[in-house]
Parts: structure tokens; C-alpha cells; sequence
């Protein structure tokens, strides 16, 4: 991979790997008696890690001009394994805390193994592990291919990968040491915080670079989606993880914003890193991978500009409806409900616009578990934004907030449709990026595809059942209008579920680990087939050749 | 029409990536812009006090631990919230809560109501092993609080980054911080009586962990706790307003 890179690309990436390092020493200098300084011991040993991997190679002959022929895709591939690595981890320490709930004394009477530091190392390690690098990966991808274009150099997207890694692992070493500001998916404290924003703003202008450069005149659907992904989590990023650090030698900092105010700014930081991150960025990916895998065009671009724009503007507007009946005045929870409910239009026209694409390639849904992943991932989207409507309903919400219901719903929408489109998404790619012609066994690939739909469902039903029960005896009141249940009550009315529930997160974990055996088989092959002397990559049409340009060029 | 203005906006990386920003904009500007001006988002609580060093350690060690993610802070106006929690939760009592901890689930019981509940003893009993005081619950044992000698020294630097952020630390409160948490957690030590004289009369001066001579993070976090939904009367007030 170091190969690949010019000379110049090499000195740079060396130069770039040594300020992180030197970052590094100034926080573990600066913080040495504060968390700070682990983490930056960390920035250090990754910044020192960087440079030797790229001395090591320092010497390689330079690749020729012929690279400029192809896609850069070595870091896509180095993006997909990542993903996979995040998806065991994040679901690991899913199972861990799952199976805590019903059993708690399962962990050591040590800080870190506690469910409170535990909790965040699993949502983010799925969510910005497993998903942000598959949404990474997958994006440089779709970009190269929908706009024929190369990607703009060969440094930056290895300085998005790695750096994004970065943040992930400052992020999920800091919840066990007990590093966080407390904003649910936002956790990660102020220098996390800031060195993400650098990596994103590069990630942008790889975007933006690429787009520029494109030999095709329209910018594809998935763009647009991969495009607001970007652009409006930069966003919510730096709105809500103001901050005012107690020194610049400590890890902890105040929120800018108290009460009220921040409650807001967090569900609207909340609801959105659902909605774009969790949401946009897979539909971009669905738009791709789906039509591709399925042989068929998207069914209506009409209904795609219709969904993109109704969900870009509409869902900003729905984070309220995490604080029905709360101190935040009504007038707001009010347009949080409305918007939310009207959401429903713009989502199904999405899910639809994907089921309608498969008209016609039914019959490959049925052989295909790759394409059958992204079909299901569809239909649990329709499901999950009807629930999510409807949750949002404040006499809904009334019974549902605060309960497993959430929870349930949330995994509806993770497991059922984010992992699964991921996951469909990555056993198309993964033969394409190393040059075969299938993954190495599409049997387990039926394995997984039921694993993962028995497991969602095991627990989403759970979900369901322990939220509704909860919600329900926390209001119930006996005939001498009192309440009937006490708390505890409800507690202990939850155990079966959560053991159901540990057990369908164990059937997801297992099979992550499934794909995990299956991509490694198929990069085996590949290699003993390149060891061979096969394989030659997909390449950017040239100019003057092939399709002739459109319009508009 | 449309459709023909649409294709001439995906041919502009530059338009669409604006038209994007505007587009999203618009909703979170309507939604939180009009929190910070509107006056009666929040209510007037003169009576609100901020909390003490001790108390502002323990809720960063409710944050450290993460224990937001399974205890709201947040009673709804719902009757059977009020009923089984206490009066619901007002804006103001959050004012000086940065970040707020208002919570998302309840996994344990909502704890905005929580201080003075429960005697200190309980609190330390039940921090030590759950199920030594509720044989049912689920909760993480916190041995290590105990265990824990409290950080002071850096604490004056923590009420100033409260204070940058719009908390009404006055300079005495950030010179004496470390003293004060010390003092709180000792009431027989020279170093109580500021803790009254600063925070107020009514402030919990008490060997919160049980051993007066020990400043551990038991002591804050069983503060803290103790304090929750007591830094003002103004939920009550408004509940007996209302005519209950």
C-alpha cells in the first residue's frame, strides 16, 4: 500500500504522521497527571506507528503514471476490514452490557467493566466503528465509480481513514478510563472532538475534489445522499459538543450550552446523527449497492428527489420529540411531533422507491442472500420510520419514552436495517475490491443472513414486549387509585426479556463473526489467485472512448 | 418545471452542497434560536443556588460512570410520574447544569428527586453492592468510590470553566473550592463554616461516606445524590400553585 504512494505523497504522510506523534507528546506532556495524558500516549504510539509503516517502505520504487488510469480503492479495502474489526468489537461489548442487565454481577469489580463506561464503548464502536468506516469505504467507492473519476490523491484518504480510526479508538479507550461529557453519541471530550472536525473538513474536500473532477455531467442519488452526510453531521458535531475545557492539560470540559438549551441541542444532535448519519449515509449506500447487486435501475427519480430533500429538511426539525412532556415548551414539542409524523412520507418513499427496484429481480432476492441482506435492510427501514412516527405521537410517546420500547426501535433500525445494508452492501463490494469473482462462500453467507434476521428479531420482539409491559405497569393504578406497580415491580417484570435479548444480540455477534471468516477466506483466495498472475480492476472509462459524454459536460 | 430545475442543481457540486446546508439549516435555527430569547423558557427561581464544589465533583463522577444512561433526571407531566417521583421537573432546576443529565431511559428510577430520600448510610450501603439494600436490582456495584481518595486540587479551575460558561461562581467560591470540598465533607473541620457562609445555610454539611477524615469520591457522588432536586423549592411551589 506504501507502494502506491508517490514519493512526495510519502515525505508528506511522514511529515503528517509526525505532527500527530508530536500532538501526542505535547498531551501526554501536558496532561501527564490527567486522562489527557493517556490518551495522549496513544496519539503518540499512532503517530510513531503511521511514520514507521510508511519509512518501512520509504525506498519502494515509485508506482508509474499508469495508476492514474484506475480507482484508488487500497484504502476502501483497508476500510472494509476496519468496519468488520468494529462490528465484532462494538457488538462484543453489545452482548457484554446486554447480558449485564440480566445477570449483573457478570463483570469485575474493576471501573472500566462497568455498565455505565461499557454502554458508550458499544454504541459508538457500532455506530462510528462499524458503521463510519463501512460509510467511509463504501462512500470513496461509490464516488470513484459514479463520477468516473479517481480520487483526487492518493494521502487524503488515508489520512480520513486512519484519522477517523483515530477518534474512533481515543473515543472507546476514553469511556473505559471514564472520559466523557454525558451527551449520548456525542461523548467523546473536546480534543476528540476538534481532531475529528479536521479529519472531517479533509473528507469534504475529497468529496468536493472528486465531484469537481467528475466525467460524469449529473451527480449520482447516492452522492447526494453521502453529500448531506457529510455536510450536516459537521455540523451537528460542532454545535453540540461546544465546550469550554477546564485546562488545556485536562480531558474534562463544560458544555457551553445547560439545561434547556442543551437538551435541544443534544436531540438535535441526537435525532440527527440518526438521520444522517444512521440514515443518509446508508441510503447513499442503498442507492448504489441495491440497484447494482439487483441488475435493475432505480425504480423513480422522482421519488428519489422527493425522499432526499423531505428527509434533509424535515428531519431537523423531529429531535424534540425525544422531550414530550419535559421542561422544553410545548410550541417546540409540538413542531417535533408534526415534523416527525410528516417524516413518514419522505422515508417510505425511499423504502418504496428500494422495494420497487427489485421488480423484476424477485427470483435473485430469493438465490441471492447478498441481495436478500439488502431487501430485508429496506423493508426493517420502512419499519423502523413507521415506529419512529409513531413514537413521536406525544400520547405514544407518553407511554413509550423512557422504556425498552426505545431501545427496541433503535435496534430495529441498527440492526435490521443499518447492518444489513451494510452488510449486503459489503459482500457485494468485498469481490470487487479484491478482484474475484464471488466471496468465498455464499453458503455462509445464508448463515449470516439468518443469523442476523433471527437475532433482530429475537430482540426486537423482546424490546417490544419488556417496553410496552414496563410502560404500561408504570401507569397502571388498582382501584384505590393508587399506583399498583412499584418500580422494582417492573424491574423484575423485564428479566426474561433481557436474557431473550442477550441472546438474539449473540445471534447478530455471531454472525459478524461469520462475515468476518468469509471476507478473510475470500482475500486468501484472491491473493493465491494474484500470487497467479490473474485480476485486473475495474477502470474509469477514458476519455473519448465508451459512452459519449453528456450534455452539460 | 421542477424536475428540470432539480437536473441543473445536480450538475453543481457547489450549488447542491449549499443547497444542502440551507436546507437543513432552517429547522434547528426555528427550534433552539428562540430558547435563548424567549424569556418564559425558563422560570425565575431567585431562590436557586449553584452547586457546591463537593457536589459538582460527584456529578462529574455520575458522568464519569455513566450512569445518565440508565436514570433520567426529567419528571414528565404526567400523573402518574408526579405521583410516583414527586412534583415534575421545571427548566430552571437544570439552569446550571452543564451539560443537562435529563437522561433518555429508565432502566433504574428517574432520581430528580432524589436528595434526601434516602439517609447517607443507604446511599453508601447501596453504592457499595446494590443488592445489598435491593436484593431485585440490576445496578453496577461502585466499590471504588470508596476506595478512591477525591481529586480537590484542580476543582477552582473547574468552578472557573463553569463560571466561563455562565454559571454565577463568584471569586470566593473558585479561590476556596478545594477548601470548601473538604469542609463539606468534615463538619467539625475550620473549613465547614465557609461552606454555609458561601453556598448557603441549608447546604448538607456531613460526613457523607461515614469517615470524616477520609475526602473520598463516596463523599461527592453521595453529595451530589443528596442534593438532587434541592438546589430550589420552585417545583414544589408550583405544584402547591397549582392548587393540588
Amino acid at each position: 500500500m506504501v507502494a502506491a504512494l508517490t514519493l512526495a505523497e510519502r515525505q508528506s504522510a511522514i511529515a503528517i504522521s509526525a505532527l500527530v506523534a508530536m500532538c501526542g507528546l505535547a498531551m501526554a506532556i501536558a496532561g501527564s497527571d490527567d486522562l489527557l495524558g493517556a490518551h495522549g500516549v496513544i496519539v503518540l504510539i499512532f503517530g510513531l506507528g503511521c511514520s514507521a509503516l510508511v519509512m518501512s517502505r520509504y525506498f519502494a520504487p515509485e508506482p508509474s503514471e499508469e495508476r492514474l488510469t484506475r480507482y484508488y480503492d487500497d484504502p476502501i479495502r483497508v476500510g472494509i476490514i476496519l468496519s468488520l474489526g468494529w462490528a465484532v468489537v462494538g457488538m462484543f461489548f453489545g452482548v457484554w452490557v446486554a447480558a449485564l442487565l440480566a445477570w449483573p454481577d457478570l463483570t469485575f469489580d474493576a471501573p472500566w467493566a462497568s455498565f455505565g463506561r461499557l454502554r458508550p464503548v458499544h454504541t459508538s464502536g457500532v455506530i462510528f466503528g462499524f458503521g463510519g468506516n463501512a460509510l467511509i469505504a463504501t462512500s470513496f467507492h461509490v464516488l470513484q465509480r459514479t463520477t468516473r473519476a479517481r480520487l483526487p490523491d492518493q494521502l487524503s484518504p488515508w489520512f480520513v481513514l486512519l484519522g477517523y480510526n483515530l477518534f474512533c479508538a481515543v473515543a472507546a479507550s476514553g469511556y473505559l478510563m471514564g472520559v466523557t461529557q454525558s451527551k449520548e453519541y456525542a461523548e467523546p471530550e473536546w480534543y476528540a472532538d476538534i481532531w475529528l472536525v479536521v479529519v472531517w473538513v479533509v473528507y469534504f474536500l475529497i468529496y468536493l475534489r472528486t465531484l469537481q473532477r467528475r466525467k460524469e455531467p449529473h451527480i449520482y442519488v447516492a452522492n447526494w445522499y453521502y453529500m448531506a452526510f457529510i455536510l450536516v453531521v459537521a455540523v451537528l458535531h460542532i454545535v453540540n459538543n461546544l465546550a469550554v475545557p477546564i485546562s488545556f492539560g485536562q480531558a474534562k470540559s463544560y458544555s457551553l450550552f445547560s439545561g434547556v438549551q442543551d437538551a435541544m441541542t443534544q436531540w438535535w444532535y441526537g435525532h440527527n446523527a440518526v438521520a444522517f448519519f444512521l440514515t443518509a449515509g446508508f441510503l447513499g449506500m442503498m442507492y448504489y449497492y441495491l440497484p447494482k447487486r439487483a441488475g435493475r435501475p432505480i425504480f423513480s427519480y422522482r421519488l428519489s428527489i422527493i425522499s432526499f430533500w423531505g428527509i434533509t429538511f424535515m428531519y431537523m426539525w423531529a429531535g424534540s420529540h425525544h422531550l414530550h412532556y419535559t421542561a422544553l415548551p410545548q410550541w417546540v414539542q409540538t413542531l417535533g411531533m408534526t415534523f416527525s409524523v410528516v417524516l413518514l412520507v419522505p422515508s417510505w418513499a425511499s423504502a418504496g422507491n428500494a422495494l420497487a427496484t427489485l421488480n423484476g429481480a424477485w427470483d435473485k432476492v430469493r438465490d441471492d442472500a447478498t441481495l436478500r441482506f439488502m431487501m430485508v435492510a429496506a423493508v426493517f427501514y420502512g419499519i423502523s420510520t413507521f415506529e419512529g412516527s409513531f413514537m413521536a405521537i406525544r400520547a405514544v410517546n407518553s407511554l413509550s419514552h423512557y422504556t425498552d420500547w426505545t431501545v427496541g426501535h433503535v435496534h430495529a433500525g441498527a440492526l435490521g436495517w443499518v447492518a444489513m445494508i451494510t452488510f449486503g452492501s459489503l459482500y457485494a463490494l468485498v469481490p470487487w475490491m479484491w478482484n474475484v469473482e464471488r466471496m468465498y462462500s455464499p453458503r455462509l453467507i445464508e448463515v449470516h443472513f439468518w443469523l442476523a434476521l433471527a437475532g433482530t428479531i429475537i430482540y426486537v420482539f423482546a424490546m417490544w414486549n419488556s417496553g410496552i409491559i414496563q410502560g404500561l405497569m408504570w401507569r397502571t393504578y388498582n382501584d384505590s387509585g393508587t399506583l399498583a406497580y412499584s418500580f422494582l415491580d417492573s424491574l423484575v417484570a423485564m428479566h426474561p426479556y433481557y436474557i431473550a435479548r442477550t441472546v438474539g444480540g449473540l445471534l447478530f455477534l455471531l454472525g459478524a463473526l461469520v462475515a468476518c471468516y468469509n471476507v478473510w477466506m475470500t482475500i486468501r483466495s484472491a491473493h493465491a489467485r494474484l500470487a497467479a498472475g490473474a485480476g485486473e480492476g475495474d477502470r474509469p472509462v477514458p476519455h473519448g472512448a465508451g459512452a459519449a459524454l453528456q450534455p452539460g459536460e | 418545471m421542477r424536475e428540470f430545475f432539480h437536473r441543473k442543481l445536480e450538475r453543481s457540486a457547489i450549488g447542491f452542497v449549499l443547497a444542502i446546508i440551507g436546507v437543513s439549516a432552517i429547522g434547528g435555527f426555528v427550534e433552539i434560536a428562540p430558547l435563548f430569547t424567549i424569556d418564559e423558557t425558563v422560570e425565575k427561581a431567585p431562590d436557586m443556588r449553584v452547586y457546591t464544589p463537593l457536589e459538582l465533583a460527584g456529578r462529574n463522577i455520575y458522568i464519569r460512570e455513566g450512569c445518565y444512561a440508565c436514570h433520567s433526571q426529567m419528571i414528565r407531566t404526567l400523573r402518574d410520574e408526579v405521583e410516583r417521583y414527586g412534583p415534575y421537573s421545571l427548566a430552571v432546576e437544570s439552569k446550571y447544569d452543564h451539560p443537562m443529565l435529563w437522561g433518555s431511559k429508565r432502566t433504574g428510577p428517574d432520581i430528580a428527586r432524589l436528595g434526601g430520600k434516602y439517609s447517607d448510610a443507604w446511599h453508601v450501603a447501596h453504592l457499595i453492592n446494590p443488592r445489598d439494600v435491593v436484593p431485585q436490582s440490576v445496578m453496577p456495584k461502585y466499590g471504588w468510590l470508596m476506595r478512591t481518595e477525591l481529586r480537590t486540587s484542580d476543582l477552582g479551575k473547574h468552578l472557573a470553566a463553569q463560571r466561563a460558561v455562565g454559571v454565577p461562581y463568584t471569586d470566593a467560591m473558585i479561590a476556596n473550592a478545594s477548601a470548601d470540598a473538604y469542609g463539606q465533607a468534615s463538619p467539625d473541620s475550620p473549613y465547614a463554616g465557609g461552606v454555609s457562609e458561601r453556598y448557603g445555610a441549608a447546604t448538607n454539611l456531613r460526613a457523607f461516606d461515614g469517615e470524616p477524615n477520609r475526602l473520598t469520591e463516596m463523599d461527592a457522588m453521595v453529595a451530589y445524590l443528596q442534593v438532587l432536586g434541592r438546589l430550589t423549592d420552585a417545583a414544589h411551589r408550583q405544584t402547591a400553585a397549582s392548587g393540588d
